[in-house]
């Protein structure tokens, strides 16, 4: 059992010639409930005379940087009022680490102050960020243009090796997942419908709703949504990471540019991946619709079928397509781009990949809705 | 020996934003030079170099290479300034997704019109010279730390470059490695006839290999002393000079 600590307190002594001695006793340590330091002050109050203090340990039992921060703020304090301070009575050790604390002055002006912003402030360097960052956008998409008319003129330098390795990666490895959400979204589709049109007894145009929804929105869209959190996060991440660890310095001052070596074959991947991936999950989604018309609302395999091929036109197929396209390269650029602007700290790495998947998704429901908003103006 | 200028550094300026890291820095390394940048941490140094390998532009001032202002000289002339130059980082900065042997190959592969097996050959060759032959197929997270900076160091030598730049080669690494490695680099400058910089404050790479150097100062934001390490011990009268070359013993 460790002993109890002693409680720590100090009398004041008042002496002759304006002096007053400052007894220190008991334990002085971290868990030990400190004096305050007003009872000096209130000393100091009354005997405005004083001109300087000294202090005597003889009381004193345990102590540590409890008893060192103490006497530090207390210099500090008695430094200001013009007050001698002597601490030739503290025990040698106390000494040595306040003289250790008080070697190197504090440099001036590297103090930060923590500022409580104005409205106006924050207000105005939120749209300076947002000017600075629009402006990277833009020249990033400039870049890429750039480094794909490269690619064209066949002078763009990858490694075909990697190129493969990320259409793995993106296409089939992706498989499962896709799968499993289209499945669910036709599932929900067909229920939903189902609860409706049974009202009205039309239970067969359960088969249109489900394929429409999935061939124009829900197809393309769930699977950009799966791709930003899954794609879109390890192209960040990755190329954070190399960032962090010098990799693309070390390729830039080789004279290869990061951007064709590690972003076009990425986003080349993705924006074929996409549309496959696409049709793909239009095929799940519409089974799982099938699924549960067959089940439960009494209608036949070759109805749904037939059903479904005369509510689908190849522009509807079409319309989805395209949109993959987009969310394709938006996610891809979206990733690689916050990945190449990522700091050089492994907290930098996580933010990096927040906001790829952040950013990819928000940008996707935003063109979503241009593309329907468009789409539905030109009749398509 | 020739003392042909190889990099010339004019008035140079480094800042991030307003925040001015070191300014009035002017020296010159010359062809064959083991030219060292010392000065405490957080001193600029490494911020110096990524100016010199072109990673960081100037805020005011200029640095010549040969003739050629690299900072005002067009995409190919920079691209063709920095195809000679060699570079080992602080960390090694191998590309984690190839092996030692592939990240050697790539820069071969890029400038060269070699075949696939004399790229393979060369490879091997440069993994040999830097005591790493038989780890051609191993990938860098499987190698030790001084094995990899051993690796970049092959990397770096790839296409036989004029200038080697090293940012703190030793730091991390045991004395003996550290030693080791100061042997190679003196090696390999004596037998490829490059100019070699390096960023670094451990004392004693600093007398066994430098033959120039420059002192940056962290307080008064610039260079204080330039010249060989060994003559600065001698003759400088800089306190500041002299407590970092002794270890505070001169105080």
């Amino acid at each position: 059992m460790p002993k109890p600590h002693l409680q720590c307190q100090y009398h004041i002594l008042p002496h002759k010639n304006g002096c007053l001695e400052l007894q220190l006793s008991g334990d002085w340590v971290i868990g030990n409930n400190l004096p305050s330091m007003n009872d000096v002050q209130t000393q100091l109050d009354q005997d405005p005379a004083t001109t300087h203090i000294k202090i005597s340990s003889t009381e004193l039992g345990m102590w540590d940087s409890r008893l060192v921060s103490f006497i530090l703020i207390l210099t500090k304090s008695l430094n200001d009022k013009k007050i001698a301070f002597d601490i030739s009575g503290l025990p040698s050790g106390t000494k040595s680490l306040l003289k250790l604390a008080t070697a190197v002055p504090e440099r001036t002006g590297v103090r930060k102050t923590r500022q409580q912003k104005s409205f106006l402030e924050i207000l105005g360097s939120g749209a300076i960020n947002t000017i600075s960052e629009t402006k990277a956008i833009l020249s990033f998409i400039g870049e890429i243009w750039l480094s794909f008319f490269r690619f064209i003129q066949g002078k763009a330098r990858f490694r075909y090796q990697d190129f493969w390795l990320v259409i793995q990666e993106c296409g089939p490895n992706a498989l499962p997942i896709v799968t499993l959400i289209s499945l669910l979204i036709g599932l929900i589709l067909a229920f939903i419908g189902a609860i409706q049109l049974q009202l009205f007894g039309a239970d067969i145009y359960v088969a249109n709703l489900v394929a429409i929804g999935m061939t124009r929105e829900m197809g393309a869209m769930m699977t950009a949504i799966i791709m930003a959190g899954r794609t879109g996060a390890a192209f960040a991440a990755k190329l954070g990471t190399m960032q962090v660890n010098e990799e693309i310095n070390a390729l830039n001052t080789m004279g290869i540019a990061a951007l064709d070596f590690l972003v076009l074959p990425r986003i080349l991947a993705l924006v074929l991946m996409m549309p496959l991936l696409t049709i793909y999950s239009n095929i799940i989604g519409i089974l799982g619709g099938m699924w549960v018309a067959v089940t439960m609302l009494d209608i036949s395999l070759i109805e749904y079928y037939l059903q479904t091929k005369q509510s689908i036109t190849l522009v509807d197929c079409a319309t989805g397509i395209i949109k993959s396209l987009v969310f394709g390269l938006l996610i891809a650029g979206i990733g690689c781009m916050s990945g190449l602007k990522c700091g050089r700290s492994s907290a930098a790495v996580g933010e990096a990949t927040t906001t790829a998947v952040v950013r990819s998704i928000v940008s996707i429901v935003v063109a979503d809705s241009i593309f329907t908003i468009l789409f539905q103006s030109l009749g398509i | 020996m020739t003392t042909e200028a190889h990099i010339i550094v004019n008035d140079l300026t480094m800042a991030y934003g307003d925040f001015i890291i070191q300014q009035g820095l002017n020296f010159t390394v010359n062809k064959e030079d083991i030219f060292i940048l010392m000065g405490a941490s957080g001193c600029g140094k490494s911020t110096l170099l990524r100016h010199l390998v072109g990673l960081k532009s100037p805020a005011k001032g200029s640095v010549f290479y040969q003739d050629i202002d690299f900072w005002r000289a067009s995409e190919q002339e920079k691209s063709l300034i920095m195809r000679r130059n060699g570079i080992l980082y602080q960390s090694g900065a191998l590309w984690s997704a190839m092996t030692l042997a592939e990240n050697i190959a790539l820069p071969l592969g890029e400038y060269t019109n070699l075949g696939k097996a004399e790229i393979q050959e060369l490879a091997s060759l440069k993994l040999a010279l830097v005591g790493l032959s038989g780890f051609e197929n191993y990938y860098p997270s499987e190698i030790s730390g001084g094995m990899q900076k051993r690796a970049g160091l092959a990397r770096a030598i790839a296409l036989d470059p004029e200038i080697l730049f090293f940012d703190e080669p030793s730091a991390g690494l045991d004395p003996i490695s550290a030693k080791l490695l100061d042997d190679l680099i003196l090696e390999l400058r004596d037998s490829l006839g490059a100019t070699l910089v390096i960023v670094t404050h451990e004392l004693a790479s600093i007398f066994a290999i430098g033959n120039n150097s420059v002192f940056l100062d962290p307080e008064s934001k610039t260079m204080i002393a330039s010249g060989d390490p060994k003559l600065l011990l001698k003759e400088c009268d800089d306190s500041r000079v002299r407590q970092f070359l002794t270890r505070g013993k001169n105080k």
